[in-house]
């Protein structure tokens, strides 16, 4: 036998590893960037990192192709053309500065409200927040309200934290896990290693999807729920664990609103909490039977009691919980074909979550004390932990279905207790130590306080004395008083049509919005270059930030062009949407790995830059200098208030004060070499019952996290939503229109409830449509990556067997699939594990042609579809002269997942070569990419 | 060295669990980097930005639906790159001696200046763990990262392939197989580890996990019966029930 | 698979030149002069334009001949071995017919022997290989050998060799169609064995692993409609056999031997462009390509 080769086993890896966070989607991993003569090499997990450990997606390996797409903006644009052309000339920053600021500096003086600035998936809301503010307009939100607002506003309302990445499962203990309508999520990486983690250890999931691909496929057991029923069947589960007895009776009485007593008295107040002169809720103390505040010391909340005055009985939360919940119309029986899941599995799933969470309950000694200043010895684990997003979320009953899931989770006594669901700080949070909105708008001066909060009732919506909206996008309006993300997805429908008044400038931050994150794309094409009758647009000025040729730059007047994650500064901030494990505050930043070789700026920079030319208030000094030159500088210097700033870390001058503390000149080297994030650990024994926790509370205030200690309960019984309804049942001065009163009264029930979304015009649309997102793509930024675009390059429609037989479809067939709203021809595939009435695709794969340096012909264009034809923002004339928003009457969330269509065969699948709708392509202002790549970087 | 070596002293492969990957292709975009990076030429990808995009892959991953006799249909992913068989047929066809097993450690690996790029030893694989690089023309597989794997200039934890470092669900594991002792030995011995075509004899070191038993939950359904004896029928009697229980928990009236 | 024309070339010309050879070693015809430079120059030019044509698809042909160094194992390198053999001893042969007006009897025995040595190691480059179970038989050998032989009398003008051979190696491809219509099924894989997931249910391919094609799909996945793949091996069967039979029965006439021969090389090109267009890699399996 000849030798074997002699080959390199220990070549040199690279000349350099640079730490920074992951950008390739919101979950915000911590990445080693390996670098070889200067350049990017190769990107691995960092294995310190809180939120990844080490791994990385494959969105997170495939950065390298991002750094180095064809398809980067090079330089400030100026459209020359006209909109939706793609024409463009390049200008200089110098004009691109000026430009922008000739345009807002008379709107900030004169009318701040003509300036809308919304941003999308950014990472930085608390800074774009801040400048809205500064500028004084009242139209500013982030993406929130087209994305998961549902999840967000249930899970804050209900428990002070939601699902989403403000919580997670105790992955080391949790025995059962239960998984509604995830397909990734934003906690991407964190949900597979949990998965991992507690399959590792034979634990049982349950996947609640109508499809059963990712997540789902893994899962033990699949439920392939009817789109849109979650919240049927988690009644049913409810009433089925209820009349077992199988509830945490000492946990509800303790920490949650169930023995609060509601006022039964007629009148103003009825249904609303009983409240102590200091504006405590009142319990009956089951020691002594008398009423009290409920955190007193000692004292034991009584689920049962009532409590009698002026010959009216005031009963307790559970009670009303108890006459409903029981009642047969929550009957698995009763529901099963509704929910398309047998009357026996929603009774084993009761049985087992019962079994789990009180036969394998354990106990951990792990001494801690309560608010009320009760020491327990040990801590009690309830081994289930469930976890939802969109598919909850992004229906028109999503809030209520989401309540309804985090309700079962309490009356099992599973939250933020060991092997339960728990928070990330900053959460929990209760309402009450968030803000309210804020939306009145005076020229030259900031806003009184932020746009997003938390409204406690009629009083904190924001409409003027004739009712009319405040902001363009009409959140916190009696249309969905709850809208606590703003509504991205109306504004410029809204502004289009001017109501509730003209803008003069739309300013966008990072969101397609003419294409994939739209509802009603052709619709929003055409409202973006509709024009007056004196030829100039109805939208008269569009400022885009992109930093990629992406569908939507092409309608922009004016391009900033950013620069890409591992080019710039940012900040993942506690102010924020942080990257807090359960066990640790953390926080992050990025920063500048390499340098531009374009002439673009972090978008960041440049608002710094806009706010500094117009000496927006907040960012300038009283002698009218700048505060801050960059981003950078604002993210070290800036306090939000005294000692607290952007980064909880290395804070004091000498850096070694955490949370509180002055600013440190050196804090951003400072998290460069701790690997580009910070962490603070929950001590031992402050880890679980975070809300009543007395360790908690006061290490949370010492992080600053706090301003002081905030105990609460849990709402079962949500008292703002009561509010609401008292002013539609004609209490109160602000009362909403008369068309608004029912659906006010019904929908915005304090204890959750389900009901069957709009289907107004779904008459002969059968089949429930719905995407998913691919683990490997990110929204329309993934096609642009020469690894990722050749897994999911197009997207057929996914149609289970049944529907395939029934329209006689085969595999590559075309098919016509329609919609109240439009029409599509797609080619379809086969699917078994699906919910046999449901098709679906993956999400934003469609790509226009033109865009993302893309050759006109490639498949994405070709092949590739958006859902959103399908989908408008309003639902269909109900013939009462008004068209009603396809979003959730109670915070506006856009009801995506509500799509129902008919399908029918088009075409075999050599007879047709493109989808329909066929767009016109758009000039790129970025050529396209090369042929081939063979990308080394290392000799 | 074409002939494949009497035996190896040691069987270095993977094992992947079908019951944990999701199939989000982090192995296979990590394997990607790595190895563009890395031993021998760079990955290619041709019309990268065009019509017809393909490029070079060492790890790919399929999804496959599984109809039971009853129940609802599974959907299992599947990844899959070289199996550093033991008998290796794509190593005894190689005419030039590039495709070799290597003595120490089992792993078949191409040695790219000697290839001629003739593609026999893909013909030969059963798996298609080969693949040819179209602006190279060499034969491009899995090198289990050799690279990586002996790597003194890495920390010893991540002496791992790519691809296992990068799995977020933890599905892919690698090890020994020649070691009854490894981790993966006795993985395998526990979940029934299996190899792919066995028929072919080409004993791939690689083993798969099979996915667990799915759909039980209404199995149970008699076992856990009793947890759900109504403490009432009535709303009514339920609140009766409530008072009796109250009474019993800590710091209750009894 | 695919059918590259460098392959199909390859196998056609070089069987052909091959099949020459050996009878040319075999004395048959015992030519000399110039009809053996001819005889000769037909044989060599074919088989080397096959033996240059499989190197078309080579992605380093400069590196071929490292191909020489592994005959203990590999039959593509024995193939490249009896082929430079076969070549090497037949030109000295040649020399000494043509030139010499020399028939070195015991050379022409070795060079036929690597001749028809070259063909049988070309057959078991194919033979060998599992993974694709229509060519992983017996009869893949004496197919490749038949028509080997067949051609190879035909082109030498023996005629009444050439009809019987002829004849064999038409059965043997009937045979071959027929086996190999049943080799994948018979093989026992199928998507069950190839994911191992077959003891738990019928297993169907769902997503593939990239929407795009990629070298596998290209190389190994190549679907022939059946009603097409009738038709061609029809027209293969008529031009490969059946015509130059019904041509060598007819009185003899140069015209109808040169037809003949341009027949059966039509046809065998058409029965190779089947032998791989048809032939089921079961990587297939993997890709959902090969389902029924
Ligand atoms: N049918 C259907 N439609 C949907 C959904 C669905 O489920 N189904 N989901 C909806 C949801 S939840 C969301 S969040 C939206 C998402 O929709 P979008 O927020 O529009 O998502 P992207 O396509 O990622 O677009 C973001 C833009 O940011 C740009 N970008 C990327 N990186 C940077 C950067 O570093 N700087 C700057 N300035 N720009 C950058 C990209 O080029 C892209 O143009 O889609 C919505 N649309
Ligand atoms: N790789 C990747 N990661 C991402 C993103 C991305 O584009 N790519 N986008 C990020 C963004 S902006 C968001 S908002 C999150 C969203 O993350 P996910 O919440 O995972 O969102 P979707 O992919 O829309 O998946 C929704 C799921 O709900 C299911 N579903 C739909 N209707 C129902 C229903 O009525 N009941 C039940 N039980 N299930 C239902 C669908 O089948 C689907 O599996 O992901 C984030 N993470
Ligand atoms: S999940 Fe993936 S894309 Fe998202 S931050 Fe982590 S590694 Fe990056
Ligand atoms: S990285 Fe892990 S979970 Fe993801 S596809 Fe690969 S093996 Fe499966
Ligand atoms: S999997 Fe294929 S390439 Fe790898 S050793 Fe086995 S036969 Fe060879
Ligand atoms: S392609 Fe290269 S490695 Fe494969 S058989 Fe040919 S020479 Fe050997
Ligand atoms: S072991 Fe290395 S080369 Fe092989 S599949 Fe994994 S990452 Fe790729
Ligand atoms: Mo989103």
């Amino acid at each position: 036998m000849t030798q074997q080769p002699r080959i390199e086993l220990s070549p040199k890896v690279s000349d350099e590893i640079r730490r920074t966070t992951c950008y390739m989607c919101a979950c915000r991993c911590g990445i080693n960037v390996h670098m070889k003569d200067g350049k990017v090499a190769y990107i691995e997990g960092n294995r310190d990192h809180p939120v990844n450990r080490g791994v990385l997606c494959a969105k997170g390996s495939a950065g390298i192709m991002q750094v180095n797409a064809p398809s980067r903006l090079r330089k400030p644009l100026r459209r020359v053309g006209p909109r939706g052309s793609g024409e463009f000339r390049e200008i200089s920053w110098d004009e691109a500065i000026s430009t922008a600021v000739g345009w807002l500096n008379e709107l900030h003086e004169t009318a701040p409200h003509k300036l809308a600035f919304f941003t999308g998936r950014d990472q930085s809301q608390s800074f774009t927040s801040f400048w809205a503010q500064n500028f004084g307009t009242p139209n500013y939100a982030a993406h929130g309200g087209f994305c998961s607002v549902n999840m967000a506003a249930a899970g804050i309302y209900t428990m002070g934290g939601a699902f989403w990445e403000f919580g997670q499962p105790d992955w080391e203990h949790t025995k059962l896990f239960m998984l509604f309508g995830v397909a990734e999520d934003h906690d991407s990486n964190p949900i597979k290693m949990g998965i991992g983690q507690i399959k590792k250890r034979g634990a049982r999931v349950i996947g609640v999807n109508p499809i059963r691909s990712g997540y789902n496929a893994v899962a033990d057991d699949w439920v392939g729920i009817t789109p849109g029923t979650d919240g049927l069947f988690v009644l049913s589960l409810i009433h089925v664990l209820m009349k077992a007895g199988k509830i945490d009776l000492d946990y509800l009485s303790r920490y949650t609103n169930a023995p609060v007593l509601v006022n039964a008295a007629d009148g103003p107040d009825k249904g609303l909490l009983l409240r102590d002169e200091n504006g405590k809720e009142l319990v009956i103390d089951r020691v002594t039977g008398k009423l009290t505040p409920f955190d007193q010391p000692g004292v034991r909340p009584d689920l049962s009691a009532t409590y009698e005055k002026d010959g009216v009985t005031h009963r307790p939360v559970f009670h009303h919980m108890a006459e409903r919940y029981l009642s047969e119309e929550y009957t698995p029986e009763a529901v099963a074909d509704r929910c398309g899941i047998p009357a026996s599995r929603i009774r084993a799933i009761a049985a087992e979550l019962a079994r789990v969470a009180f036969d394998e309950a354990f106990t951990i000694e792990r001494e801690w004390t309560d608010f009320r200043g009760e020491t327990h010895k040990t801590m009690t684990g309830r081994p289930v932990s469930f976890h939802a997003m969109r598919g909850i979320s992004a229906h028109a009953n999503g809030f209520q279905t989401c309540r309804a899931i985090h309700v079962l989770q309490i009356l099992l006594g599973t939250v933020e207790v060991p092997g339960g669901f728990r928070f990330k700080p900053p959460y929990p949070k209760p309402v009450a130590a968030h803000p309210t909105p804020h939306g009145q708008g005076r020229p030259g001066r900031p806003l009184d306080g932020p746009h997003l909060g938390f409204p406690r009732g009629p009083q904190d919506l924001q409409i003027d004395d004739k009712g009319n909206a405040l902001r363009i996008d009409k959140a916190f309006t009696w249309e969905n008083p709850m809208s606590v993300h703003g509504l991205m997805h109306m504004v410029i429908s809204n502004a289009y049509a001017g109501t509730p008044y003209k803008i003069d400038t739309l300013f966008m931050y990072m969101a397609n919005m003419s294409w994939n994150s739209t509802m009603n794309t052709k619709g929003v094409i055409e409202m973006l270059t509709a024009r007056n009758d004196d030829g100039g647009y109805v939208i008269p000025r569009i400022i885009y930030s992109d930093a990629y040729s992406s569908e939507m730059v092409a309608y922009a007047d004016l391009i900033l062009p950013d620069t890409t994650y591992l080019e710039r500064h940012d900040c993942i901030s506690l102010l924020d949407r942080p990257i807090c494990e359960a066990d640790a505050a953390a926080d992050a930043i990025r920063w500048p790995v390499v340098e531009p070789d374009r002439d673009v700026r972090g978008f960041q920079s440049v608002l710094i830059e806009l706010a500094n030319r117009m000496q927006l208030p907040g960012f300038t000094n009283e002698d009218g200098t700048p505060k801050w030159k960059d981003y950078a500088d604002y993210i070290v210097n800036h306090e939000r208030k005294p000692g607290i700033g952007p980064l909880a870390g290395f804070r004091g001058e000498n850096g070694d004060q955490q949370g509180r503390g002055a600013p440190n000149p050196d804090q951003l080297d400072r998290y460069i070499e701790n690997g580009g994030f910070y962490i603070s650990h929950i001590p031992e024994g402050a880890d679980y019952y975070k809300p009543w926790n007395k360790a908690y509370q006061d290490w949370a205030v010492d992080l600053g996290l706090y301003d002081s200690p905030q105990p609460y309960l849990f709402q079962l019984y949500v008292e703002p939503m009561r509010r609401f309804q008292l002013a539609a049942e004609g209490h109160g001065e602000r009362q909403p229109p008369d068309n608004l009163r029912d659906r006010i009264r019904e929908k915005l029930d304090p204890l959750p409830i389900w009901y069957e979304t709009d289907q107004t015009g779904n008459d002969g649309f059968t089949v429930n449509a719905l995407t998913q997102r691919p683990m490997a793509m990110y929204h329309s930024w993934g096609s642009q990556n020469a690894w990722l675009r050749q897994l999911h390059g197009r997207n057929p429609l996914y149609v289970p067997t049944k529907l395939m037989r029934e329209h006689g479809l085969k595999d590559g067939d075309w098919a016509r699939v329609t919609s109240p709203h439009g029409e599509i021809v797609v080619p379809v595939m086969e699917m078994a594990a699906l919910n046999e009435n449901t098709v679906w695709t993956w999400n934003a794969i469609g790509k226009r042609k033109g865009a993302w340096a893309l050759q006109p012909d490639a498949p994405e264009a070709t092949k590739g579809f958006l859902l959103n034809h399908l989908i408008h923002e309003l639902l269909p004339p109900k013939g009462d002269g008004l068209r009603w928003a396809n979003s959730d009457p109670i915070t506006g969330q856009a009801a995506w997942f509500d799509l129902k269509v008919k399908i029918e065969k088009a075409a075999n699948p050599d007879d047709r070569a493109e989808c329909e709708p066929v767009f016109d392509p758009i000039k790129s202002p970025v050529g396209t990419g090369p042929k081939d790549l063979a990308w080394k970087v290392g000799k | 060295m074409t002939q494949l070596p009497q035996s190896t002293q040691r069987k270095l492969g993977l094992v992947i669990d079908l019951d944990t990957c999701v199939g989000c292709h982090a192995c296979v975009i990590s394997c990607k980097g790595w190895n563009t990076e890395n031993y021998g030429a760079p990955l290619s990808d041709q019309d990268a930005y065009g019509a017809d995009p393909s490029g070079t892959f060492l790890n790919r991953v399929h999804s496959y639906e599984v109809q039971p006799e009853q129940g609802a249909a599974q959907l299992v992913h599947f990844p899959k790159s070289c199996l550093h068989c033991e008998d290796a047929p794509c190593v005894t066809v190689c005419p030039t001696g590039a495709s070799y097993k290597r003595a120490e450690d089992g792993i078949v690996l191409v040695n790219e200046s000697d290839c001629i790029g003739c593609g026999l030893c893909a013909w030969s694989c059963p798996y298609g763990a080969r693949e040819m690089d179209m602006a190279e023309g060499v034969m491009k597989k899995c090198t289990l990262c050799i690279d990586r794997i002996y790597n003194e200039n890495l920390p010893e934890i991540d002496r791992i392939p790519s691809c296992v470092r990068t799995c977020p669900a933890g599905a892919r594991h690698f090890g020994d197989l020649a070691d009854p002792e490894s981790d993966v030995s006795k993985l395998v011995a526990e979940r029934g580890g299996m190899d792919l075509m066995p028929e072919m004899g080409t004993k791939p070191v690689n083993k798969y996990l099979p996915p667990r038993p799915k759909d039980r939950i209404e199995d149970q359904v008699d076992v856990l019966a009793p947890l759900l004896a109504p403490v009432a029928e009535e709303p009514q009697g339920f609140l009766g029930w409530l008072d009796k229980a109250l009474d019993k928990l800590p710091g209750g009236r009894a | 698979m695919h059918p590259a024309p460098s392959v199909i070339i390859f196998t056609t010309l070089s069987g052909l030149g091959f099949g020459m050879l050996f009878f040319l070693g075999l004395g048959y015809p015992a030519v000399s002069g110039m009809t053996a430079f001819a005889l000769f120059a037909i044989a060599f030019g074919l088989s080397v334009a096959g033996l240059v044509a499989s190197t078309f698809h080579l992605g380093h042909p400069e590196r071929a001949w490292k191909a020489f160094t592994q005959w203990r194992s590999s039959w593509l390198s024995r193939e490249g071995w009896c082929a430079v053999a076969a070549l090497v001893v037949m030109g000295l042969y040649a020399i000494g017919m043509i030139f010499l007006d020399q028939r070195w009897q015991a050379l022409g025995l070795i060079g036929a022997v690597f001749s028809i040595g070259t063909v049988f190691t070309t057959s078991m480059i194919y033979t060998q290989l599992k993974s694709i179970p229509r060519w992983n038989t017996a009869l893949t050998p004496p197919m490749f050998l038949s028509i080997s032989l067949a051609g190879g009398a035909l082109m030498c003008g023996q005629v009444r060799a050439a009809l019987v051979l002829l004849l064999i190696a038409a059965l043997v491809q009937l045979a071959y169609w027929h086996q190999g219509d049943r080799a994948l099924a018979a093989s026992g894989t199928d998507l069950g064995t190839a994911t191992g997931l077959g003891p738990r249910g019928k297993v169907r391919a769902f997503e593939p692993p990239h929407t795009g094609t990629n070298y596998l799909l290209r190389e190994f996945v190549h679907v022939v409609g059946r009603k097409h793949a009738r038709k061609l091996r029809v027209i293969a069967f008529l031009l490969a056999f059946v015509l130059p039979i019904a041509l060598l029965l007819l009185p003899f006439n140069h015209v109808f031997a040169l037809l003949a021969a341009l027949s059966h090389v039509a046809g065998v090109a058409a029965s190779r462009w089947l032998f791989f267009a048809q032939a089921e890699h079961v990587v297939g399996l993997y890709y959902g390509k090969r389902q029924t």
